[in-house]
């Protein structure tokens, strides 16, 4: 094998990498907010159960997760899970990093001055105009930092997606460093990451610089 | 302004806010009792007071920051909360209550201004996105009160540029963009210093010139006297002395009100 046609290989698996980064962030990020919304539920059921939901997907590796995702539905009721792995994948990353997402959400609305609260409510913003127009832009803000960091471990938590032979880069290097009894593979997978990583932080980078502006 | 000024002058001397037989208690310590409070049109009624004496409570219940546990409060006739005959206190349906809410406006010792927006964003954004009104006008006219307050130039500023002086100038912009009845002050200088605490006051002191219906909680003394129709003086939850400035500061009849005074003129 060339190392041109190795490229040509993993690339492939490049793309199935960042399909993966980018529709598990499309995903988890606004199910995150959802996530909050019922945790700080009025109705305390409601509540509860969020609470369980987060605890276990913090409490277990994200691995077993995909697992469980994948063979759950063949093992519990017996239905057939062919063309279910990408699906599958999806479902786990997201459920995964929602629970994450909300706890950093949380921290972020739970750090707002109660005086900003007030302040609206006097001037007559309702509950959610309160919420869009005065609380949720100067969370942004104050959570960007720990999103990073998060947006960060997401991408190289896809190759966890390797769990299930899923073609993604870290699968493939595997692979082929098999059956190539070659080293390299895993030097581009380490260089992939590293850029696409780069790349992440300095995009949210410019966005905390968008935001400058105040304190 | 004008407009406002003309409609100030017609309904002079009407009440505006009644606060009746008002109890309010957290948990087990009662912070308000029996306190009765009424204001008319054109009228500036201060507070004053030791720490803990229930004054800035009082302010938080006639803004519904904080829920009565007994009592009536009326804006124009309109009945916001009262007592039921079981006992258990009531407020008007949200409807009623997000009309009344528009009667008021509170300015915070904290400023508590939004740090994300401009000062013009500040000042009208309750007018635009809550009364729904046209941003240019709407524009216009903050632009005015920016410059009544003496911070015209300070339109596209944000918050964390400005000296404290200035922000709590900026919140009161943002009160009277909604065109309040009346406008409540709780303890507008206190986290300013004595320069800045001046500028804020001077702009409390036109507005009263203007016949702006106000209630100020203040540790300003010789303001409260200079400034105010009314000063009530409120200790342990309760209204201790009420009525002229001149009588409750120049001549006190209450031993507690004297005792308070003389603290600050040692």
């Amino acid at each position: 094998m060339t190392f041109a046609t190795m490229l040509q290989t993993m690339g492939s698996g490049m793309l199935k990498t960042i399909l993966l980064f980018v529709l598990t962030l499309l995903g988890s990020i606004p199910l995150g907010m959802i996530v909050v919304f019922l945790k700080k539920s009025k109705f305390k059921p409601i509540a509860w159960l969020t609470d369980i939901y987060i605890a276990i997907m913090r409490g277990t590796p994200l691995m077993l997760q995909l697992l469980v995702w994948y063979f759950g539905p063949y093992y519990i009721f017996g239905w057939s899970i062919r063309g279910y792995k990408f699906p599958a994948l999806l479902i786990g990353f997201i459920m995964n990093y929602a629970a994450y997402f909300a706890e950093i959400y949380r921290s972020g609305i739970d750090s707002m001055p109660v005086g900003q609260y007030e302040a609206a409510e006097i001037l007559g913003y309702g509950k959610i105009q309160t919420f869009f127009r005065i609380i949720l832009p100067q969370v942004i803000k104050r959570i960007l930092p720990s999103v990073t960091n998060e947006v960060i471990t997401l991408v190289k938590d896809t190759s966890l997606a390797s769990a299930l032979a899923y073609a993604e880069v870290f699968s493939l290097a595997k692979q082929i460093s098999a059956s190539q009894t070659s080293f390299l593979p895993f030097i581009v997978a380490g260089v992939f990451y590293f850029v696409a990583n780069y790349v992440v932080a300095w995009i949210m980078k410019g966005i905390e610089k968008s935001m400058q502006y105040y304190k | 302004m004008a407009e406002q000024n003309l409609e100030n002058q017609e309904n002079l001397g009407k009440e505006v806010l009644r606060m009746t037989n008002i109890h309010k208690c957290f948990d087990t310590l009662v912070v308000l009792q029996d306190i009765n409070l009424t204001v008319h049109h054109g009228e500036v009624v201060s507070i004053i007071g030791p720490s803990g004496s229930g004054k800035s409570t009082l302010l938080r219940c006639a803004t519904f920051l904080e829920r009565i546990d007994g009592g009536e409060i009326e804006y124009l006739s309109k009945t916001a909360a009262k007592t039921e005959n079981n006992g258990k206190v009531s407020y008007a349906n949200k409807q009623e209550m997000k009309e009344i809410k528009k009667y008021f406006g509170l300015v915070f010792q904290q400023f508590n201004l939004f740090p994300h927006q401009s000062v013009l964003q500040n000042v009208m954004g309750a007018p635009v996105h809550v009364l729904k009104r046209d941003k240019k006008e709407v524009e216009e006219e903050a632009r005015i009160l920016l410059q009544k307050m003496g911070l015209a130039d300070k339109a596209d500023a944000y918050p964390c540029n400005l000296s404290g002086g200035q922000q709590q100038r900026v919140a009161i912009a943002r009160a009277l963009a909604m065109k309040p009845e009346v406008l409540f002050f709780d303890e507008p200088t206190s986290a300013l210093d004595p320069e800045l605490t001046i500028e804020v006051l001077k702009i409390i002191r036109q507005l009263a010139e203007e016949k702006m219906t106000m209630v100020i909680v203040t540790h300003e003394m010789s303001f409260a006297r200079a400034v105010s129709n009314r000063v009530i003086f409120m200790d342990g939850g309760v209204i201790v002395e009420e009525g002229d400035p001149e009588d409750v500061f120049g001549d006190p009849q209450q031993e507690r009100t004297k005792q308070f005074l003389k603290s600050y003129k040692d």
